[in-house]
C-alpha cells in the first residue's frame, strides 16, 4: 500500500468518522431535550474525525521515521561478522541487499547469504508495514470510540478542535525558526568538516584562492599537503569592491530619484514613475546578469578603449554597475517611505523661515530622515554583497586581490556556485569550502540585516 | 497652482465695512502693515474663505477667533503664502504688505517669508541642537557673516523668547529634548531669528499645558513693541488677554472685528454674540 | 474714522536684513533650480535604465521566436522504411508481453537512418546538391529526423506518401540568414561552408525557407545535439512544478503562521525573537538557502538531486518570510472594531479570525502571495546549488523528475558556444520569464485593485 493510498484512507476515514459524529450529536441532542448542546453538531464531526486520524497519521510519521533505523539493525544482526566489521563493506552489502530486495538487479551474482539477507529484509519489512497498519487502525478505532462515546451536551468539542487548530498554527510559525536553525546547523556542520581540512586562519586570512581540482573524497594532494590554497580574503576583496561599486551607483540615483518624486514630482509623475523605477526590483537577477554580459560589458569596454583605458568586458566595474541598477528600487523606495514620515510639521517649519524647499530637504528633512536612510541603504548592501547571478555572469570570476575595478574579479557567491556545481566530490574540501563561505556570507549579511532593521524600527518609532 | 490677481480695488469696500479699522489707536502713527482684500480660497472646488477684507496695523496684537473649520487658520496662511505647500489650495483676491501684493508673481516667497514669520500649532522643533534650531534662518539667509555674529543672534532670540535662561547651558542637546512649552518658544525664538516683521501664529498654546500657556501670552505681550502679530486661537479667553483686537470668523466668513473689549462686551453682531456667550462653538 | 496713512506701495524701505535676505536671493534660487534638475536628472536616468533594460532585451529577443524553417516535399520512401507491421495486442497477450514487443518495433524504427529521406528531399530544391552530398544535410537541423521518425510510429501508414513539411533549418542557417554573423568574415571563420550560405540565400529569396513562429520554442525540451530545436517546455514544467509547491507549501504555512503571530501569540521575548528572525530570514541571500537544499534535502533526507520537488522546497523556504511578513501586515491593517464587534456577538477568537478577519484579508493574502510566487520563479542561485543546472533533455513528468527551471535555463543557454544563435533564443526565454512574471504582476495589481478597501 502506497503512501499515498494510506492518505487517501485517513481522509476517507475522517469523512466517516465525521458522519458518525454528527449522527451520534444529534441522538445525544434528542436523548437531552432540555439541555443545549455546548457546541454545534459539525464540532462534535470534526472533533471525532481528528481523534480518528491525528493519532493513526501521528503513529504512520513515527513508524515511517523509526521503522528503517530498526530494520537495519536487525539485518545487520543476520550479516555476517566479516561483514560487519568494516563499515566501507556493510554500507555496500547493505545497498545490494536493499537492491535484491527490491527485485533490483545487482552487479556480479548474489552470495547465498545476500540472498537470505534479502529474503529476510523483504519479509520485515511486509511484517513492519502490517504492524504499522494494524496499529493504525487499532489507534484510530481507539479514538473514534473514545471521542464518540464522550459526545455530551457538556462537552466542549469547539474548544477541541481550536486547541488542534492554534497547535497547527504554532507550528506553522515555527518553521520559520526552524529555517534558520537548519541554515546555521548544515553550515556550520560542513563548516567544521571543511575546517579539518584546512585551517581557519589560512581560510580567512590567506590571500591566495586556488583550489585545486578534486574528485575522490580527500584528493591524492591532501595526503602530500597540496590540495589547493583556501584563502578567502581575495574572494571578499572582490565582494566588497562590487558592492561598493553597485552603491556608488545605485546610492544618489535611487535617493535622488526619491527625493524628487516624494518632495517635487507632481502626483500624476508619482504615479507613473514610481511604479516603473519599482519593476527593476522585480526583474529576475538572471536576467540583469545577462543583460551585464552581453550590453552593460562590452559598452564598458568600448568606453574604456576611446578614454584610453583597458577595462574587461565582464570586470568588476560590469558586475557593480548593473548590480547598482538593481539596487536603485531598494534605495529609491525605502527612502521614499522614509522621507514622506518626515513629519510635514518640520517641512512647514522650515518653509515658514523662509527656506527654499531644497534647502529644507537638505538641510531639515534629509537629516532627520538619515537615520532610516542609512538603514535602507545598509539592506541594500546586504541585498549588493549575497547577490549571486549577476556576478556569476559578469565579474569575470578571476580570484585575484586587485584594487583595479576594470579588471575580473571574483566573489564569495560565484565560488559558491563554482565549487559546488563542478564535478568536485561532495564531502572534499573543495565542496565544503563552499558551506565555509556561505556562512561567511550569512554573518556579514545577518549583521548588516539586524542593525538596518534596529535602525529603521527605531526611526519608525520616532515619528509613530 | 493659480492665483488671481486682481489688484484694482477702489475705496467703496473699505466704505461699506468701516469697521475694518475699528479699534486701532486712532493717531497719525499708526502704520498700516497688511491689506486683505476680497480674499477667497479654494481647496479644489470647495470655497474655504468667502472673500475677506481686513487690514493689520503695525505692531498689534490681532487674534483671530471662531469655531472650528471656520477659515480661520486658513486666512492666517495666507498672510505668508504657506498655504503654496497645499497643492489643491488655490487664493484669489490682494493681500499687501507694506503696500506691496504678496501675491504678486515677481514677488520672491523666500523672502516674504522671511519677513512674515510663522509659529505652528504643535511644537516643531527640527531634529537638531537648540543652537542650531535657531541659527538655521539667519544662516540660510546670510544675516551673520561671522561665528560671533551668529552667537549673537542666537542669544538674543533666545533671551526675547525668554528661553535662554533655561537652555545657555545646553545649547549643544537637541531641540526635540526640550518639555512643550521650551519647544514652543523655541520655535517662537527660531522665528525671531530671522527678524521678521509680522509673526503669524497658529494656536501657538493649543498643545500646551496652562502654566507653558501663560509664559507664552507674557511673552507674545513682549514680543509686540517689535512686532507685529498676527494670532489664531481657540481660547476666547486668551484672545480677551493678548490681543489689541480680535477678529471673529465664521463659516469661512469675516463676522466682525474690532477692539478685543467691545467684540468681546459689545458685539455688533448676533453670531459674534452667539459664539462668545457659548450658544455654539 | 482717521485714515490710515499708506506707506507708497513703489519703494517700500527695506531693512538691514531685508537687503541681506535679498541679496542671498539670486545664489539660493540657483541652488534650487540645480537641485531640482538633479533629482530630475536622477528619475529620468532610472527610467532610462529601465527603458534600456527591456528595449535591450526584446530587440535581441523578439527575432528569436521566428525561426527560419525549410518546405521540403518529405517523401516516406518505402525502400529506405523497410520495417515490420506495428504491433497490436492481441486477445490474451499481457500487458508486459506487448510492452515488449511494442518497444522491440519502436527501436526497429529507430534504427532507421531518417537523414536519407530528409537529404533526398533537399536533393530536390538545391542545385548542384549532387556535388555537394556531404555538405546537404547541414541544412537541416539534427533533431528533425527524429520528429520525422515520431510520425512514422504514430502512424505507419505514412510510408509510400509524400507530405510537404516544415523543417527548423540548422541553427548556423538561421543565423546566417538573420544576419547574426558578420557576412564579409571570410571562410575559415565561418561557420557554414560556401557552398551552405549560398543554398541557404538561394532558398530564402526563392521563399523555400521562410521565418516561422518557432513553436519549438515552446514544444521541445532542452537540446544539445540539435540546437535549432532547443526548447523550453522542459524548464516551463519545472518551473510550474516549483510554483505549485510554493503555492501549496509557502502560501498555506506562512499565511497560518501570520495568522498566529498577528492575532495569537503573546507579546514577549520569544515572540520578539520570532519576528527579528522572519525579518531577517527575508534579507539573507537566496544563494544560502541554496546551501541549505544542497545540505539539508539532498545530502540528509536524499531527495534527488535536480529535481523541482527539492526546488521547490527551497523556494518555499525563501517565499515564507516574504508571505508573512505580507500577510500580517494586512491583518494589521483589519479595524480591530471589526474583532471586537464579532467578539462581543459571543465568536470565539478562533471563529472571529476565520470567520471575520480572514475573509476581509484574503485580497490582501492573495496579491502578496502571487507576488511572493513571483519572485520564486524568478530565482536561479539556488537552483544551481541542488543540481538544477545540468542538462535535462526530457520534459519532466513527475515533480521527482530531473528538471530544470526556466531561470536555470536562461543561464544555460547564455552560456552556449553557438553565441550568435543563443543570444538571441536567451532573450527570448526572458521574454517568456518576465511576461509570466509581469502577468503575476499584473494579476496581483488587479486583485489590490479590484478588492482595495480603505479603513
Amino acid at each position: 500500500m502506497s503512501n499515498l493510498t494510506l492518505m487517501m484512507a485517513l481522509l476517507a476515514l475522517m469523512a466517516i468518522a465525521y458522519q458518525l459524529g454528527l449522527v451520534r450529536t444529534r441522538q445525544v441532542a434528542g436523548q437531552h431535550p432540555t439541555q443545549r448542546m455546548h457546541s454545534r453538531p459539525h464540532h462534535y464531526g470534526v472533533m471525532v474525525g481528528l481523534w480518528a486520524v491525528l493519532p493513526a497519521f501521528f503513529v504512520f510519521l513515527l513508524w515511517s521515521w523509526g521503522s528503517p533505523w530498526a530494520i537495519q539493525q536487525l539485518l545487520t544482526a543476520q550479516l555476517p561478522d566479516a561483514i560487519t566489521q568494516d563499515p566501507q563493506e556493510l554500507r555496500v552489502a547493505l545497498r545490494r541487499i536493499g537492491n535484491l530486495a527490491a527485485n533490483f538487479g545487482v552487479v556480479s551474482e548474489a552470495a547465498d547469504w545476500e540472498l537470505q539477507a534479502a529474503a529476510f529484509l523483504r519479509d520485515t519489512r511486509q511484517l513492519s508495514n502490517g504492524l504499522m497498519l494494524a496499529l493504525m487502525a487499532a489507534v484510530a478505532s481507539a479514538g473514534m470510540l473514545y471521542s464518540y462515546r464522550t459526545i455530551t451536551p457538556l462537552h466542549r468539542a469547539r474548544n477541541q478542535i481550536e486547541k488542534v487548530v492554534k497547535t497547527a498554527l504554532v507550528l506553522c510559525s515555527t518553521v520559520a525558526i526552524l529555517t534558520t536553525i537548519g541554515i546555521v546547523l548544515s553550515m556550520v556542520g560542513e563548516s567544521l568538516r571543511f575546517f579539518s581540512f584546512v585551517s581557519p586562519m589560512d581560510f580567512f586570512f590567506g590571500t591566495t584562492w586556488n583550489p585545486r581540482f578534486s574528485t575522490s573524497g580527500v584528493g591524492e594532494g591532501s595526503l602530500t599537503g597540496d590540495q589547493g590554497s583556501f584563502g578567502m580574503l581575495p574572494l571578499l576583496a572582490g565582494t566588497f569592491m562590487i558592492a561598493c561599486i553597485a552603491m556608488l551607483v545605485a546610492i544618489p540615483l535611487g535617493l535622488l530619484a526619491a527625493i524628487y518624486l516624494a518632495e517635487y514630482a507632481s502626483p500624476k509623475l508619482r504615479a507613473t514613475a514610481k511604479p516603473i523605477i519599482e519593476v527593476l526590483a522585480g526583474i529576475p537577477t538572471i536576467v540583469y546578469g545577462f543583460f551585464a554580459l552581453v550590453t552593460v560589458g562590452p559598452f564598458l569596454s568600448e568606453m574604456g578603449e576611446t578614454l584610453g583605458l583597458d577595462i574587461r568586458a565582464t570586470s568588476a566595474l560590469t558586475a557593480g554597475v548593473v548590480m547598482g541598477i538593481m539596487i536603485i528600487p531598494f534605495i529609491s523606495s525605502l527612502s521614499d517611505d522614509i522621507i514622506t514620515q518626515v513629519p510635514k510639521s518640520l517641512r512647514d517649519g522650515s518653509l515658514g523661515l523662509g527656506a527654499t524647499k531644497s534647502e529644507t530637504i537638505r538641510k531639515v528633512v534629509l537629516p532627520a530622515a538619515l537615520p532610516g536612510i542609512v538603514g535602507a541603504i545598509l539592506l541594500a548592501a546586504s541585498r549588493a554583497i549575497g547577490e549571486t547571478m549577476i556576478v556569476v555572469l559578469a565579474a569575470g570570476n578571476s580570484p585575484s586581490l586587485t584594487a583595479n575595478p576594470f579588471e575580473a574579479v571574483s566573489t564569495m557567491t560565484v565560488t559558491i556556485v563554482n565549487q559546488l556545481t563542478g564535478d568536485n566530490d561532495f564531502s572534499s574540501p573543495q565542496s565544503l569550502v563552499a558551506f565555509a563561505l556561505g556562512l561567511t556570507l550569512f554573518v556579514i549579511t545577518l549583521l548588516l540585516n539586524v542593525v538596518a532593521l534596529v535602525i529603521v524600527r527605531k526611526y519608525r518609532e520616532q515619528y509613530e | 497652482m493659480t492665483r488671481d490677481i486682481t489688484d484694482q480695488r477702489n475705496a467703496s469696500v473699505l466704505t461699506e465695512q468701516p469697521n475694518l479699522t475699528a479699534g486701532l489707536a486712532m493717531n497719525a502713527q499708526t502704520e498700516l502693515k497688511m491689506k486683505a482684500r476680497d480674499v477667497k480660497v479654494f481647496y479644489g472646488a470647495s470655497e474655504a474663505i468667502k472673500g475677506i477684507d481686513m487690514d493689520v496695523a503695525k505692531n498689534e496684537v490681532l487674534a483671530f477667533i471662531g469655531p472650528s473649520g471656520c477659515g480661520k487658520s486658513t486666512f492666517l496662511r495666507c498672510l505668508n503664502r504657506m498655504n503654496d505647500t497645499i497643492d489643491s489650495c488655490r487664493v484669489t483676491g490682494l493681500i499687501e504688505l507694506d503696500g506691496q501684493n504678496m501675491y504678486d508673481p515677481r514677488l520672491d516667497v523666500v523672502q516674504l517669508r522671511a519677513q512674515v514669520g510663522m509659529v505652528f500649532q504643535k511644537p516643531n522643533p527640527f531634529p537638531k541642537s537648540i543652537y542650531d534650531n535657531i541659527a538655521y534662518g539667519p544662516k540660510l539667509h546670510g544675516l551673520a557673516s561671522k561665528k560671533s555674529d551668529l552667537d549673537d543672534i542666537v542669544e538674543s532670540s533666545l533671551r526675547k523668547a525668554g528661553l535662554w535662561n533655561e537652555v545657555k547651558d545646553r545649547l549643544a542637546q537637541p531641540g526635540t529634548g526640550l518639555s512643550g512649552g521650551q519647544q514652543q518658544r523655541l520655535c517662537i525664538a527660531r522665528t525671531i531669528a530671522v527678524s521678521p516683521e509680522v509673526i503669524l501664529m497658529d494656536e501657538p498654546c493649543s498643545a500646551l499645558d496652562p502654566i507653558a500657556t501663560s509664559i507664552i501670552e507674557e511673552l507674545i505681550d513682549e514680543l509686540k513693541t517689535n512686532f507685529t502679530i498676527v494670532m489664531v486661537t481657540h481660547n476666547m479667553q486668551q484672545a480677551a488677554r493678548v490681543s489689541d483686537r480680535t477678529a471673529f470668523f465664521h463659516l469661512g466668513e469675516l463676522v466682525e472685528v474690532g477692539p478685543t473689549n467691545e467684540v468681546f462686551t459689545n458685539p455688533q453682531n448676533k453670531r459674534t454674540e452667539d459664539y462668545i456667550t457659548g450658544r455654539y462653538g | 474714522m482717521t485714515t490710515l496713512t499708506e506707506k507708497a506701495p513703489a519703494q517700500p524701505a527695506k531693512s538691514a536684513v531685508q537687503q541681506k535676505v535679498a541679496a542671498s536671493l539670486a545664489r539660493r534660487h540657483r541652488q534650487e533650480t540645480l537641485f531640482r534638475f538633479t533629482g530630475l536628472t536622477a528619475v529620468m536616468i532610472s527610467l532610462a535604465l529601465v527603458a534600456l533594460l527591456f528595449i535591450n532585451i526584446f530587440s535581441k529577443g523578439l527575432p528569436a521566436f521566428w525561426q527560419a524553417s525549410i518546405t521540403l516535399d518529405i517523401h516516406f520512401d518505402p525502400a529506405i522504411l523497410q520495417i515490420s507491421d506495428k504491433p497490436v495486442q492481441q486477445r490474451g497477450e499481457s500487458d508486459n508481453a506487448f510492452r515488449e514487443r511494442d518497444l522491440a518495433w519502436r527501436s526497429e524504427v529507430g534504427m532507421i537512418n531518417f537523414n536519407r529521406i530528409i537529404s533526398d528531399a533537399l536533393m530536390q530544391v538545391l542545385p548542384d546538391a549532387d556535388q555537394h552530398r556531404r555538405q546537404v544535410l547541414r541544412m537541416v537541423t539534427s533533431g528533425e529526423r527524429f520528429a520525422l521518425r515520431d510520425m512514422v510510429i504514430d502512424d505507419p501508414s505514412i510510408i509510400g506518401q509524400t507530405r510537404r513539411l516544415n523543417l527548423l533549418t540548422d541553427a548556423n542557417v538561421d543565423v546566417w540568414l538573420k544576419g547574426n554573423i558578420d557576412r564579409s568574415l571570410p571562410d575559415h571563420q565561418q561557420q557554414l561552408s560556401p557552398i551552405v550560405r549560398q543554398w541557404a540565400d538561394e532558398l530564402y529569396a526563392s521563399g523555400v525557407i521562410q521565418n516561422r513562429f518557432s513553436f519549438a520554442l515552446f514544444m521541445n525540451p532542452d537540446s544539445r545535439s540539435s540546437l535549432a530545436s532547443a526548447g523550453l517546455a522542459g524548464a516551463f514544467m519545472g518551473s510550474l512544478f516549483m510554483m505549485l509547491i510554493v503555492m501549496l507549501l509557502a502560501v498555506p504555512m506562512g499565511v497560518a503562521a501570520a495568522i498566529y503571530l498577528e492575532e495569537f501569540a503573546p507579546r514577549n521575548k520569544i515572540t520578539d525573537l520570532v519576528e527579528v528572525n522572519i525579518n531577517n530570514l527575508a534579507a539573507v541571500p537566496s544563494i544560502v538557502f541554496g546551501l541549505l537544499g544542497a545540505s539539508v534535502f539532498i545530502g540528509w533526507f536524499n531527495l534527488p538531486m535536480s529535481a523541482p520537488v527539492v526546488g521547490g522546497l527551497v523556494l518555499s523556504l525563501m517565499t515564507l518570510p516574504t508571505v508573512i511578513i505580507a500577510t500580517r501586515s494586512t491583518l494589521k491593517a483589519i479595524p480591530p472594531s471589526i474583532r471586537q464587534a464579532a467578539l462581543g456577538l459571543g465568536a470565539s477568537k478562533m471563529q472571529t479570525i476565520f470567520h471575520h478577519v480572514l475573509p476581509l484579508a484574503i485580497p490582501g493574502i492573495l496579491t502578496a502571495s502571487i507576488l511572493g510566487v513571483a519572485q520564486a520563479l524568478g530565482e536561479a542561485a539556488p537552483l544551481l546549488l541542488i543540481g538544477m543546472k545540468s542538462f535535462v533533455a526530457s520534459v519532466p513528468a513527475t515533480p521527482f523528475e530531473q528538471s530544470t527551471a526556466l531561470p536555470v535555463q536562461i543561464f544555460l543557454w547564455q552560456g552556449n558556444e553557438l553565441r550568435n544563435f543563443f543570444e538571441a533564443r536567451t532573450s527570448a526565454a526572458i521574454i517568456v520569464l518576465l511576461t509570466m512574471m509581469i502577468s503575476l504582476n499584473g494579476l496581483a495589481i488587479w486583485l489590490r485593485k479590484k478588492f482595495e478597501r480603505r479603513w
